[in-house]
């Protein structure tokens, strides 16, 4: 699909668009429909849409696979923070409360972070999905069918 | 009345779709379908207003689940293989009486649910009014399923949360090539390119 200039001139116009969408639904996610797992997943569809048309090497350049790996375990790391911090903060676990001067702003700071934390494990997942699925020939086969 | 109408257009679409999926031998257009089954649900979840679910709906069942699927189908063989020859009704006697009777008691169960929006139904009488009242008024939240969601079920999102992280961890295990059989073939390649000679 390199070469079909139709495909890669979409595939560069709508690439920052469609991240922009993700960081809406996920920032947006208090007032509107979307949340985290949502975002995630649109913000994994750009970079699948690249690596579609421009390779898997170049995917992989553009997120590599620590900077995948990071992104996995960093979301659920987020999520957990969330929850401890509302514990050093006199609160219980998961208690948003107590994250501000007032309950309402504890809230939405609360949320906004588990969400953010939420989108940011669901992007890496997708991600790393397609990666090991569409890279598993590669990995696995064409080593052992040069021997 | 036009809303339960479009309900079941929606839903007829929903059976036509899985009767091409069972009736199609090639994966390719099964996927595609899948993903056309997902978009429908969609419509149909907002169709019940349920914008939040149809939106998950549409961007993993008919987005990235197909895309998967795509990527794992490059490894398939293209068409199903052929079914063996039709043997009378006494092979497929069990599993026609286990989808009768399962289909049945799923009926006579839905038969008993609450009508949909019933504001005595079981669901909507025991947390459901204090989470609608505080979310608008006090936390300043208008989405009540972000908070029911992020907050007043935060430890079941960390639970999901955590299960996806498992989920991908599990096949990247499997497949990202980090196994040992992968390395050693991998090294056994190498070796072979230099043209040293490996013991294993």
């Amino acid at each position: 699909m390199r070469d079909n200039p139709i495909l890669r001139v979409t595939a560069k116009i709508l690439f920052a668009p469609i991240i922009v969408f993700g960081l809406y639904v996920q920032f947006h996610g208090d007032y509107g429909p979307g949340g985290g797992f949502q975002a995630g997943v649109i913000i994994a569809a750009a970079f699948i849409l690249h690596a579609l048309i421009f390779g898997l090497e170049a995917g992989r350049r553009l997120v590599p696979a620590w900077a995948n790996l990071v992104m996995l375990a960093g979301g659920v790391i987020v999520y957990g923070a969330v929850g401890v911090a509302g514990m050093m903060l006199d609160g219980l676990f998961l208690d948003y409360n107590v994250l501000a001067y007032d309950a309402s702003k504890g809230q939405h700071y609360g949320i906004l972070l588990v969400e953010f934390g939420v989108g940011l494990t669901v992007t890496g997942v997708m991600l790393a999905l397609f990666h090991a699925f569409a890279g598993f020939m590669e990995s696995h086969y064409k080593s052992g069918e040069e021997s | 009345m036009a809303g339960s109408l479009t309900n079941i257009l929606l839903l007829a679409l929903l059976v036509f779709i899985l009767v091409l999926v069972i009736r199609t031998r090639r994966l390719f257009p099964v996927v595609v379908l899948a993903g056309a089954y997902s978009l429908v649900s969609a419509a149909m979840f907002v169709n019940l207003d349920a914008v939040d679910v149809a939106f998950t709906e549409a961007a993993v069942g008919a987005g990235i689940s197909t895309v998967l699927f795509l990527a794992a189908m490059a490894y398939l063989p293209g068409t199903e293989k052929e079914p063996p020859e039709a043997r009378g009704l006494l092979h497929i006697l069990p599993a026609l009486i286990v989808c009768v009777v399962g289909g049945a008691l799923l009926i006579l169960a839905a038969v008993e649910l609450p009508a949909i929006g019933d504001p005595n139904a079981p669901a909507h009488v025991h947390v459901a009014p204090r989470y609608l009242e505080e979310s608008g008024s006090i936390l300043h939240i208008p989405n009540v399923v972000t908070t029911v969601l992020a907050s007043y079920r935060g430890f079941d999102t960390f639970g999901e949360t955590v299960v996806v992280f498992t989920a991908g961890l599990g096949v990247l295990v499997l497949l990202a090539g980090r196994t040992r059989t992968a390395l050693r073939r991998r090294k056994d390649a190498d070796d072979a390119d230099t043209g040293e000679g490996s013991d294993a």
